[in-house]
């Protein structure tokens, strides 16, 4: 077989657009794929609340639509936070639809075209790591200015055993500490492992349908209907990722706001 | 066993824990199922459980592949 060596992690690469690095003070400020590919999200998440942001009496189709995202975050936070969660609501549906949409645009087909390669924006650490930090601190900053040093209640459960609190305190303080690790590394590794699957898949198409073996187009044909499947269950763990991300996010504030 | 075999086979170890978190998943929504066809009433209002229990068993699978990829891209 003409096998060369599948690299997975090229698709994953940050490379600036232009194809020349610019420095400035020893760091690398070029506009990356990584970038353009932020930009890209953030132009249609504004295209698709602009064109929906009409006062009919009767929605049309577009209206509808924002209507129902917006009653979604709406009922989300409103179950989930409780009494004063309004405010965050719009935090919250920025999280919910900038992830689902760079989700969304990740998995798009759009490399049958020559040339065009799109780039999952929530593959990488960095991205969604600053997501999570900025969940986090918002918990933080909400804590501690509403609740002031009886937001450290937090880590002492109601009605536990007062010779348990060595133990129980500790384990509440790491489990809240890990808790932006947690939420950004789950949203990064399930979109990388997604693609790292589809991008396997898609190598032993193209390496069985070249060998011109009749084994080789029948592993080819088999790893194009792995393919479909995986594609179909790849658009669900967009949509779950996202969903959990922004649910995490407002439990969190749940804490921060109530305090258990 | 040369150092690029063993791991190899560490790698694939780690691999292990993705399918242990595979049957956390599918338990937890199982149970949901479960619990949820017996009273569909009370369904709607535990979905949020739902994923948080799922995102909790997810997330351990997602950390045994994290070290498979670790092993096999990082460690040289």
């Amino acid at each position: 077989m003409s096998a060369g060596k599948i690299d997975p992690m090229e698709q994953f690469k940050v490379e600036p657009v232009l194809g020349r690095h610019i420095d400035l003070f020893g760091y690398d400020i070029s506009f990356t794929n990584s970038a353009l590919f932020m930009v890209v999200v953030a132009a249609l998440l504004f295209i698709f609340m602009v064109g929906g942001l009409q006062r009919k009496l009767i929605p049309g189709k577009w209206q509808l639509m924002v209507e129902g995202a917006v009653g979604f975050i709406d009922s989300m936070v409103s179950v989930n936070i409780g009494k004063g969660g309004k405010k965050f609501a719009p935090y919250i549906f920025s999280l919910f639809f900038f992830i689902l949409f760079a989700n969304l645009v990740g998995v798009l087909p759009l490399a049958v075209l020559p040339g065009l390669h799109t780039f999952a924006v929530t593959s990488h650490i960095t991205v969604t790591a600053v997501l999570a930090f900025f969940s986090f601190g918002i918990v933080l900053a909400v804590g501690l200015i509403k609740h002031g040093f009886k937001f450290f209640s937090l880590f002492v459960p109601h009605g536990a055993p007062v010779w348990l609190m060595p133990v129980i305190v500790p384990v509440e303080l790491i489990s809240f500490l890990v808790r932006p690790f947690s939420l950004g590394l789950r949203l990064f590794v399930a979109m990388t492992a997604g693609h790292i699957l589809l991008e396997v898949f898609g190598s032993f198409v193209v390496q069985g349908l070249s060998s011109g073996t009749p084994l080789g187009g029948l592993v080819g044909v088999l790893s194009f209907g792995m393919i479909v499947g995986v594609s179909a269950l790849e658009l669900l763990v967009c949509a779950i990722q996202a969903y959990v991300f922004a649910l995490l996010t407002s439990l969190y504030l749940h804490d921060a706001v109530h305090l258990h | 066993m040369t150092d690029l075999g063993a791991m190899y086979i560490g790698a694939g170890l780690a691999a292990i824990g993705i399918g242990l978190a595979a049957l956390g998943v599918g338990n937890v929504f199982g149970s949901f199922l479960e619990g949820a066809l017996r009273n569909p009433g009370a369904a709607d209002g535990q979905q949020g459980r739902l994923f948080i229990g799922f995102a909790a068993s997810e997330l351990l699978g997602l950390i045994a592949f994290v070290v498979a990829i670790l092993i096999l891209f990082v460690v040289k």
